[in-house]
């Protein structure tokens, strides 16, 4: 029938402004970004003068969520990295070492054994007290909180011809990659918030990657420096120094080559004296040379260790040591309380820069394998952008112009929908705060198309139905009756693919994805109420004794 | 006046010659997985691995230059390609080069891309990088394996849908017409050897949603046709409800057409390829829908009587409390 009930009416109105509503702030896309980034930087910094004006260039009670731009339309650096969660394996085992070995000493000596690093092999000096031992050391065995396996412990104990082997159990490992993964995502996190760019996207995906964007970073082998250093610092006491790479450092001591002397090598004692776990603070600064230097601060632990050792030791030289490599070894001089200190070396100002904040923000759990990397130039972007704007314009005209030629006064009720359609697709992506990408804009493109479909199988209809020649009323209304069903089942089977292209999907294509996903929504929408609402509102005041579709 | 494609509605014999129409359809199948299976297709980065860098200058591009540059550096296959494009500057001359993926690195190295880039910068000073991609092969082979597993998904998900709302008949129909856009439109990027990216699965799949659009809307009026006139003969009804949805058919692909021609002219040549297989989807889609799905449904024909419960199924529940 051609009636709709009056609040329809007004839900349909309401709906297309709320979209519309949503849209403006894109169409004013520099003004509004300058507004959002002065509200932030307000929040965290506080208010000046130049903040303020910016933050005036777009009233507060507009909207101001914005179309996020893909790496692809912005420019930027997009990096996956695997975490080698393995790595991590290796020294919790050797932090069991010393606890099996006071558990065992009553009964028997024991002696460590050559084991691959995810594993502990203990040899007992007395092979008939297997069955003992194995109890002492299942004993030893913590309890692994999961989901499912009630009494999951954390190592497996088995016995060997006099030899105990310890491993990590399946629950453990999976615990403890949770715990790795979470703790890299972190210390990424942080340490390009310590560099201060805008919106960086940092995500989890699958069980070991991590996705990162950021948008305005120059490079992405910039961005690798950053985030792909493990930053593991230690201070370790210095046994020697050389330059044979292959000497026997002995027990307990391990031989580390040095970073800018080439061909030297030290030989340090494996356990450090303070590490950089310790650390509070790390600035970058410069030396008593004026040469760049990395000037840090302890916590009190971290101090007294330090203080005690550099009183014990005066005279003799410590090695600083990050990701096995010797920074620097300087001699003590004198004891050092406060436990403040600077390290110097080989730096210019952008590494020591660099460092510092590596420091202050933690050091990474495991390495990290870089799958792939992608820098997008801002330019590419811009252009593509600019492409992209005039491609869509001259669609939207061509296809603007056809339906009026094809349907008139039709077609341009179908026109007005078209450009409800597209702007409520744009309220719809900044309200999810969605990202669009160059197949998005496609994705746009390919909407614009394809939404006068659900416009032109009704007006066909229609046409169909005046040709058995029904009164107009009847003809509109039987014309949106039966063109539903094919309305409906031809958009759900387009939504069908949109919905696995997201899931399956991933970066540009997630962003076609979903352009297209809600171009389907809002193009059935505005076709099937919006088009229809002012089909009716004009034929009950006009009430022509014919038409013409 | 109006602009009309048809004053009234056509009265097409669309299926005089099914089996030709069938027959040319599987000869072009087959000739697009021949050249599938004998030249391949020119995968991009994302889906085998190795690096493109995009390089823009305002000097010409001199491709032999370029590679004797890096030549040296034994990086393997390296291809130079110029791009040329009417939305660029005058001085604006890009190129594009590809290096393969580098035997025994799961990763992707800095050291190669820096490499590159001085070697060039070498020779031509005032060159720029626009853009550097880098994918391992160990992404890229998991890449093609979601690329094929959501192509599968989709086409797997719009048979059931299909088959709930209609019959079993229409859905092998629009399936297979689907399976051969598909295989068409792999079959022209392989002859072309036109470059075959993720962005390429995304548009391969809007293929799918498109075609499917189309044929559904066909089926659609099949359906109403078959139960409006019981009596008249499968292959009528079906030339009546193709001759009928026929002018919107063509309205929709026109417009389609026209939106994306607009953006394959004047979009840039970034997504130019992608645009090119929508193109292609949508007349192959459009040709599919009445030459493949539906010839496909006159083969297998169609349980007429809607209305009424199936006669056998009732007999044999019939026969439960007998």
């Amino acid at each position: 029938m051609l009636q709709i009930d009056l609040w329809k009416r007004i839900l349909i109105a309401l709906t297309c402004a709320i979209g519309i509503w949503l849209a403006l702030p894109n169409a004013f896309y520099g003004p509004v970004e300058q507004h959002n980034d002065a509200v932030a930087a307000m929040e965290v910094a506080g208010s000046t003068p130049e903040l303020e004006a910016q933050r005036a260039l777009w009233p507060e009670w507009l909207p101001s969520g914005l179309v996020n731009l893909g790496l692809d339309l912005r420019g930027g650096a997009h990096l996956l990295a695997e975490v080698k969660v393995e790595d991590v394996y290796a020294s919790r085992m050797e932090a069991r070492w010393p606890e099996v070995r006071d558990a065992l000493r009553s009964l028997t000596p024991v002696r460590r054994q050559q084991s691959p690093a995810d594993e502990l092999r203990v040899r007992l000096n007395d092979p008939t007290k297997m069955a003992e031992a194995l109890e002492i050391t299942r004993g030893l065995a913590q309890p692994v909180p999961t989901l499912s396996g009630v009494g999951a412990t954390d190592i497996e104990v088995r016995g060997d011809d006099g030899t105990i082997i310890i491993t990590f159990s399946d629950a453990e490992k999976q615990a403890t990659d949770e715990r790795t993964m979470q703790q890299s995502l972190e210390i990424i996190r942080r340490r390009i918030d310590e560099v201060g760019t805008r919106e960086p996207t940092i995500q989890r995906q699958g069980t070991d990657r991590i996705l990162i964007q950021v948008p305005g970073v120059g490079s992405a082998a910039e961005l690798k420096a950053i985030i792909g250093t493990t930053a593991q610092l230690t201070f370790n006491p210095v046994v020697s120094r050389g330059t044979d790479a292959n000497a026997n450092p002995g027990l307990g001591n391990k031989l580390i080559p040095s970073i800018d002397e080439p061909g030297a090598f030290y030989t340090v004692e494996s356990a450090a004296v303070v590490t950089g776990e310790e650390l509070v603070d790390a600035q970058p600064s410069f030396d008593q040379n004026g040469r760049p230097a990395v000037s840090f601060r302890f916590n009190t632990s971290g101090a007294r260790k330090f203080g005690d050792y550099t009183a014990e030791n005066i005279g003799s030289p410590f090695a600083i040591v990050l990701d096995d490599e010797v920074i620097s070894a300087p001699t003590i001089q004198s004891h050092i309380p406060g436990g403040s200190g600077i390290i110097t070396g080989n730096f210019n100002v952008e590494e020591s820069t660099n460092l510092a904040i590596l420091l202050r923000a933690g050091a990474l759990p495991a390495g990290l394998e870089f799958l792939e990397e992608r820098t997008i130039g801002p330019e590419l972007g811009q252009d593509s952008i600019d492409a992209g704007k005039v491609a869509t314009i001259v669609a939207f005209v061509a296809v603007l112009f056809f339906m009026f030629v094809s349907y008139g006064l039709f077609g341009i009720f179908a026109n007005i929908a078209l450009i409800i359609n597209v702007a409520m697709i744009f309220g719809l992506l900044s309200l999810v705060g969605a990202t669009l990408t160059l197949p998005g804009i496609a994705g746009i493109v390919l909407t614009v198309g394809m939404a006068v479909d659900a416009n032109v199988l009704v007006f066909e209809r229609i046409r169909e139905e005046l040709r058995t020649a029904k009164g107009p009323a009847r003809a509109i209304s039987l014309g949106y009756e039966k063109a539903l069903s094919a309305i409906i089942d031809a958009n759900i089977t387009t939504l069908i693919t949109a919905v696995i292209l997201f899931v399956m999907g991933s970066g540009p294509v997630r962003g076609f994805a979903i352009t297209l996903g809600f171009g389907i929504i809002t193009s059935v929408f505005t076709a099937i109420f919006v088009t229809r609402l002012m089909v009716v509102i004009w034929f009950e005041r006009a009430r022509p004794k014919t038409i013409e579709v | 006046m109006r602009l009309r494609l048809f004053k009234q509605a056509p009265n097409f014999d669309y299926f005089s010659r099914w089996k030709l129409w069938l027959g040319i359809s599987a000869l072009m199948m087959v000739v697009a997985a021949a050249s599938f299976l004998i030249q391949g297709l020119n995968f991009g980065i994302d889906f085998r691995g190795g690096t493109t860098i995009r390089t823009e200058s305002p000097m010409v591009v001199d491709v032999a230059e370029y590679r004797g540059a890096l030549e040296v550096l034994e990086l393997g296959d390296i291809s130079i390609t110029e791009v040329f494009d009417p939305t660029f500057r005058e001085d604006q001359n890009v190129a594009m080069i590809r290096i393969q993926a580098q035997d025994g690195q799961e990763a992707v190295t800095t050291d190669t891309i820096q490499a590159v880039q001085t070697a060039l910068q070498t020779v031509r000073p005032e060159i720029k990088f626009i853009s550097v991609e880098s994918v391992g092969p160990k992404v890229s082979g998991e890449l093609i394996q979601t690329a094929a597993i959501a192509v599968v998904l989709a086409i797997g998900a719009v048979l059931i849908y299909i088959w709930l709302r209609f019959e079993w008949q229409f859905a092998a129909g629009a399936v297979l017409a689907l399976v051969h856009d598909v295989v068409l439109t792999i079959g022209v990027f392989s002859e072309l050897q036109i470059r075959f990216d993720l962005a390429i699965i995304a548009a391969l799949l809007t293929i799918v949603g498109y075609s499917l659009n189309d044929t559904v809307v066909v089926f659609d009026r099949v359906r109403e046709n078959l139960r409006k006139y019981k009596k008249r003969d499968l292959k009528e009804v079906m030339n009546l409800s193709i001759n009928e949805t026929m002018s919107r058919t063509f309205m929709t692909s026109f417009t389609t057409l026209l939106a994306l021609i607009a953006l394959f002219v004047l979009g840039g040549d970034v997504i130019r390829g992608f645009v090119f297989a929508m193109i292609w989807g949508v007349i192959v889609g459009t040709y599919s829908s009445i030459f493949v799905a539906s010839a496909i449904l006159l083969y297998f024909g169609v349980k007429r009587d809607w209305s009424k419960p199936d006669a056998n199924a009732g007999n044999q529940y019939a026969n439960i409390d007998a």
